[in-house]
């Protein structure tokens, strides 16, 4: 598949008001660095063209493979990174910063596929995926979400049957991202005692489909599909020894949901920095848009939300490091850092009043991407509910 | 074959330039450090010729530790080993003595650096390192193959190209589109944190020193004069611009 290749050069700059960068070493710079020149080579260049024409660039998959963005923290004998925790999250600030929908792709193979394997799976079951799936050789996607089960996971309807020799695996899993291109899936389904279990899919195996989702307004560089399993036939040596019941996929979306507080945050630079440069070139009144204190308004609280965001983002980062990050205080930075993202983008769209809304500019691409950002990986309503029983002690869910 | 890169640590294409100590010193706060893009097509290049053919690539940065995030960086994107050279590059004799001074105690093959540094832009390190070492220099390379012991190289002359053919070893300044630039991968970052980046003193005095950096006069206002207003074109040029 050939792009169109932007005539605007990326010239994207990071802010950095509280100095932030003394608190990252010199090996993160460099990582941050170097995935940002990617993405202004591999990325900035196609991805409008990729959205308005909802093609995924399946090429950037092998591309981010040989970069190292895939599984970045699982050790370097199974052909990943073996980097810590803000290396990962500067990786999928800088890829979001790009678009949410290639963040997406690498969030799903690296901490929705790679890491379930890795902290699950046998010894067998990791060498034989990770190298492949960290070198982009082998797409993953994670099935959890169903038609009928969003928010509410533990209804699942989708079930394993013990046939002595294999299980038999039936259902459907729906919103998958990356499901359309993937050679292999993380499935979570119900076993005979309704205890949730992990199995690995591979694309071939008999009755196991994966329909294209269209007509999406948002991560349109993205796809996403259904996972169909019509009596599909699962290898005993395929199931995920090591885990039993709903934490396991629960800690699968920690992971996948730190990526995503530092992913918002990358959308949310870019729609500022964007922002800043068209409010300064804009003459309206015979001087810049930036000289009006109605925009400096709109540019000073974008640049103390992006703040306290890298605070949260760096702390949160630093306690993954210690393992001491827990799912409460994920929640806490998913879902501040997509809302000031999203209500950055909007501020960002208002400041380039009509170019705002074309693709010249990024700032529509991230917002609408950011509404599915927003609501994937525990909805903002899920999360305020999970910070509520951490206050209170009492769950609210139900 | 044994390649030795000369890189420079300069400040970013971007970054906004002032001074300190009565303008006698570049002041580095807030400025942020790059490998120079000409020293980057160099080494790009060094780690083709490296893949293709075998052998080591050295980097050799004169400067003082802060540049060894540059350092680091040129080995994530392939270089075997690097060797800083403690010191304050002053001017473009002091530097090349110093890479001479290194150069002349190993028997490289070729010894590639930019066609200038993106700082005080001399252009003249690659000269002046061939000189002293006694053999060939040439700049700006935009070509680069090696046959055994024979270089062929592409040359940008005024208004078109020369195509050279040379034996080695050889002092090269380069340029693009001799190679594309390499952005590290996160495998090359793991392996540059344990490759060797020897420390030296150097060697030889400076023989210059900085009386006073002055910025360029700011850019006037554009006046734009309407096309049927020749007249009035002519007489600005000549009573104002005093360019007629």
């Amino acid at each position: 598949m050939n792009f169109h290749h932007s005539s605007r050069t990326d010239i994207f700059e990071s802010p950095d008001f509280y100095e932030i960068d003394d608190l990252l070493t010199d090996e993160h710079k460099l990582i941050r660095q170097s995935v940002r020149d990617f993405v202004k080579k591999e990325i900035s260049p196609i991805i409008e063209d990729a959205c308005q024409r909802a093609v995924f660039p399946e090429h950037l998959v092998k591309k981010m493979g040989e970069m190292g963005i895939f599984g970045p923290t699982i050790p370097q004998e199974y052909g990943a990174g073996g980097l810590d925790y803000i290396s990962y999250g500067l990786m999928m600030q800088e890829i979001e910063r790009g678009d949410s929908g290639m963040r997406s792709t690498a969030s799903v193979q690296g901490s929705l596929v790679m890491f379930p394997i890795y902290a699950f799976g046998s010894e067998d079951q990791r060498h034989k995926y990770l190298p492949k799936l960290a070198s982009g050789d082998f797409l993953g996607c994670f099935g959890l979400t169903e038609p009928d089960f969003g928010s509410n996971p533990s209804g699942m309807k989708t079930n394993l049957k013990d046939m002595g020799d294999h299980f038999l695996l039936n259902g459907s899993k729906m919103w998958i991202s990356n499901a359309p291109k993937a050679d292999i899936a993380v499935v979570w389904a119900k076993n005979e005692q309704g205890r949730v279990k992990g199995v690995i899919a591979e694309r071939g195996m008999e009755g196991f489909s994966t329909p294209e989702i269209h007509g999406k307004w948002s991560l349109r560089a993205s796809c996403t599909g259904e996972l169909v399993f019509d009596n599909v036939k699962i290898p005993k040596e395929n199931i995920l020894p090591n885990i039993d019941g709903l934490k396991g996929p629960l800690k699968c979306l920690d992971n996948a949901r730190y990526g995503i507080a530092w992913g918002a945050l990358g959308a949310a630079m870019d729609c500022y920095d964007s922002a800043r440069r068209y409010a300064l070139e804009r003459i309206q009144f015979d001087k810049p848009i930036a000289s009006f204190q109605l925009i400096q308004k709109k540019l000073a609280e974008m640049l103390t939300e992006i703040t306290k965001a890298q605070l949260v983002c760096w702390r949160l980062g630093m306690l993954k490091n210690a393992g001491k990050a827990s799912s409460a205080q994920i929640s806490l930075a998913k879902r501040n850092n997509v809302e000031i993202a999203l209500n950055i983008a909007r501020e960002a769209r208002q400041i380039h009043g009509g170019m705002g809304i074309t693709g010249e500019y990024p700032i529509m691409r991230h917002m609408m991407n950011l509404e599915s950002v927003v609501t994937y990986e525990g909805t903002q309503d899920i999360h305020l509910l999970i910070l509520g029983k951490e206050i209170t002690g009492i769950q609210a869910f139900v | 074959m044994k390649i030795l890169v000369c890189i420079t640590n300069v400040p970013d294409t971007t970054a906004k330039i002032s001074f300190t100590d009565s303008d006698t010193k570049f002041n580095k706060a807030g400025v942020t450090y790059i490998c120079g893009p000409y020293d980057d097509y160099a080494l790009s290049r060094a780690v083709e010729l490296k893949e293709q053919s075998g052998g080591t690539v050295t980097v050799l940065n004169v400067g003082e530790a802060d540049s060894e995030q540059v350092i680091r960086k040129c080995l994530a994107i392939g270089a075997d080993d690097a060797i800083r050279v403690n010191c304050e590059p002053t001017d473009s004799y002091f530097v090349a003595q110093q890479i001479a001074a290194i150069a002349s105690q190993e028997n490289y093959d070729l010894i590639l650096m930019g066609r200038e540094s993106i700082d005080f832009n001399g252009g003249v390190v690659h000269g002046l390192v061939g000189e002293m070492l006694g053999i060939p220099s040439l700049s700006p390379v935009m070509k680069l193959d090696i046959d055994g012991k024979t270089a062929r190289i592409t040359r940008e002359i005024e208004g078109g190209k020369e195509d050279i053919e040379a034996t080695l070893p050889l002092v090269l300044g380069c340029q693009e589109p001799i190679a594309e630039w390499k952005i590290p991968n996160m495998r090359g970052i793991m392996t540059a944190r344990t490759k060797p980046l020897k420390v030296v003193e150097p060697t030889g005095d400076d023989l210059t020193v900085t009386r006073k950096f002055e910025l360029p006069a700011p850019k006037g206002a554009v006046k734009m004069i309407a096309a049927d207003e020749v007249e009035k074109l002519v007489d600005l040029l000549k009573n104002e611009a005093k360019v007629l």
